[in-house]
């Protein structure tokens, strides 16, 4: 039982993170209707600057908001410099730009700092400590606590502020929005701006701990794609949930499959969580939360 | 008077849309391809001849995408598992159970094919976006099955694929004119691009006639075409029929020339690569494909070449500069991206362009 709670903890932090990842590639793909693969080198990109950022003795959360910010701009200078242009092309056209986007990103990363795993310097370490038997990593609780803050921030947003407002109507029908002043410029590079500060975060947690940061940090933000799926494409609330689900299942099939099924593969975590999205799909086409496109002749 | 002047460049009948060589320029063209066919394998070296085989193989699995991707407009990442299903087909059906040369390829072929059938129906429920992220999952799935059955695959380690492409006594790898023998990988230039010829010929056969219509006009419309008769189920069922099987017939090539395989070999990376192919040479085309194919291929090998010369690219990255591992990625996705932007019809067009230019001369349109 003491094993389940810490797997279940493990598994909400991991949860937490991809529901960042997951958010990032709602908010882009509600502004821009583009699958944004360019995300992981966002995060990778931003787990490197935070290093970096710490190593010039600049104290950490300082340097994660720096690397926030900073990432945030490079979100919006690919929103204004390549996707701008692309408006009217084919979805596949776009999603392609943003492939090549993503090998440009990962490259300028190993181009300054190598290829070598880089320790983030954060302030929770490998610290541990124990409730009731069940041991509990600290960094895994500073991800759900500030996933949660994050998250219920951007709700509120989306929920009672102007601007939040006008993404949500520009994300439901662009022209009605057009109508009423909302800006779609401004909105999608709000949007990718956006998505940029929510990589940094999730890049932050993921490269925390003893798992250090290096360009594999970018293959998770891979990984949450089935949970983006699984919540629907379109949905905020789904990004949260096929976050979560994603993230405990794939600790879970870690824990306790692997070990029981050993012919099934070492790697059988990874798979699941598609293995889940696909069975899903079969049922509801558009995820759990997602909106059905209507088809009319 | 008419049949005298009736320009053969220009598309005037619903015949000149089915020809093969629309006049004989396009003849002579085909001719000095035929020639240069023929040649090129004696006048490059040993290194030259074994990309072109590289090539060669990929400008069909290219092709293969083309007709998924470029005319049925089903983008799919998962194109690097039926390759990877081709090859572990060759090693099986040649290696293991000795089957003779055209059957193993074919075989390869039609396991391929089969997998891609199974896969098909999931596109008629998805489109767009969640397609791609579908046929990514089939990726993961693919590398999955391949690292981890090990008496088919060899795992993690691989597997040596003993596939010899002969046939009675003509064998690939030990062709001779005359007296001269050549070396292995003359002859598989010759067998590679002779492969790209029939199935680029078959390709454009299927693109060309009315399942090739039907295709386009899922593509621009399904719910249009549905309407005037297209049955959806049996032509994107039958994209993915067709597409996989090609990118499996390139994948058993691939096996038997490289006689090694590993699941490294079939990585996202790879579906990747044969997007940007198709992207870079012309979206909806198959000379496109060969092109692009070709391009992307040497591309590499040339960076190598020069890298050596430029002074901000160190060999090996030690403490972080640019490597040249890291130069080729960063130029792929560059190239990507800008051929998206600046010529999103890719060399074809280029190409087309420059043909209609001096077929038109002195006038520019």
């Amino acid at each position: 039982m003491t094993d389940f709670a810490q797997f279940l903890i493990a598994g909400l932090s991991l949860g937490a993170v991809y529901a960042l990842i997951c958010l990032a590639f709602v908010v882009v793909y509600r502004a821009s209707l583009v699958i944004n693969f360019s995300l992981g080198g966002m995060v990778v990109l931003g787990a490197y600057l935070a290093y970096q950022f710490v190593a010039w003795r600049v104290p950490f959360f300082l340097a994660v908001l720096l690397a926030s910010l900073v990432v945030a701009l490079v979100g919006l200078a690919i929103e204004r410099l390549v996707l701008r242009r692309m408006v009217g092309q084919p979805v596949f056209a776009v999603i392609l730009i943003t492939l090549g986007l993503l090998y440009v990103l990962e490259q300028v990363c190993t181009t300054f700092w190598g290829y070598d795993l880089r320790m983030l310097g954060d302030p929770w370490g490998l610290r541990t400590f124990a409730v009731a038997g069940v041991t509990i990593k600290v960094v895994d609780l500073w991800t759900i606590a500030a996933s949660a803050v994050a998250l219920g921030l951007l709700f509120f947003v989306f929920r009672r502020t102007t601007i939040g407002i006008a993404m949500r109507a520009a994300a439901s029908d662009p022209e009605a929005a057009l109508a009423h002043g909302v800006s779609p410029r401004t909105i999608q590079g709000l949007a990718w701006a956006l998505a940029g500060v929510l990589a940094v975060i999730a890049g932050v947690f993921i490269g925390s701990g003893s798992r250090g940061v290096d360009l594999s940090v970018s293959a998770v933000a891979l990984r949450a794609f089935p949970a983006t799926i699984l919540g629907g494409l379109d949905s905020t609330e789904g990004a949260v949930a096929g976050g979560l689900i994603v993230g405990v299942v794939e600790v879970m099939s870690a824990a306790y499959i692997t070990p029981n099924a050993p012919s099934l593969g070492s790697n059988i975590h990874v798979v699941i969580p598609y293995l889940l999205m696909i069975a899903v799909m079969l049922v509801r086409p558009y995820g759990l939360f997602g909106t059905a496109e209507v088809r009319r002749a | 008077m008419t049949a005298r002047w009736r320009n053969t460049r220009l598309t005037t009948e619903y015949a000149d849309d089915l020809k093969l060589f629309r006049s004989r320029l396009a003849q002579s063209g085909a001719a000095l391809l035929v020639l240069a066919w023929l040649v090129l394998p004696l006048l490059l070296g040993e290194y030259w001849s074994t990309i072109l085989v590289y090539a060669g193989i990929a400008s069909i699995g290219a092709i293969g995408l083309n007709l998924l991707t470029g005319y049925t407009g089903q983008v799919s990442m998962g194109h690097a598992v039926f390759y990877g299903i081709g090859a572990y087909s060759a090693a099986v059906f040649a290696g293991r159970w000795g089957l003779p040369f055209p059957l193993w390829l074919i075989a390869a072929a039609v396991a391929g094919g089969v997998v891609g059938g199974l896969v098909g129906p999931f596109a008629l429920r998805l489109r767009g976006s969640y397609l791609v992220i579908v046929s990514l999952g089939l990726l993961v799935l693919g590398t999955h099955v391949f690292e981890n059955w090990s008496s088919v695959t060899g795992g993690l380690t691989g597997t040596t694929v003993q596939a010899p492409v002969a046939l009675g006594p003509v064998d690939v790898g030990k062709l001779s004119i005359g007296s001269a023998r050549l070396s292995r990988n003359q002859g598989w230039v010759y067998f590679t691009w002779a492969m790209v010829a029939i199935l680029g010929l078959a390709a454009r056969n299927i693109a060309k006639s009315r399942p090739g219509r039907a295709l386009q006009a899922i593509r621009d419309r399904d719910l249009a075409a549905e309407v005037i008769g297209v049955s959806l189920v049996h032509y994107k069922v039958g994209a993915f029929v067709v597409s996989s099987g090609y990118a499996a017939c390139a994948g058993a090539m691939y096996a038997s020339y490289a006689r090694y395989v590993s699941p490294l070999d079939f990585s996202l990376l790879l579906s990747i690569q044969f997007i940007a192919m198709i992207v870079v040479g012309g979206i909806g085309t198959i000379h496109g494909s060969i092109l692009g194919a070709v391009l992307l291929t040497i591309l590499p090998r040339a960076i190598e070449a020069v890298s050596g010369s430029l002074p901000f690219v160190s060999a090996n990255g030690t403490g972080g500069g640019l490597t040249v591992q890291s130069l080729n990625q960063a130029l792929f996705g560059l190239l990507i991206i800008g051929f998206l932007l600046f010529e999103p019809l890719g060399l074809a067009e280029v190409w087309r362009r420059l043909s209609r230019y001096f077929k038109a001369w002195p006038f520019s349109y």
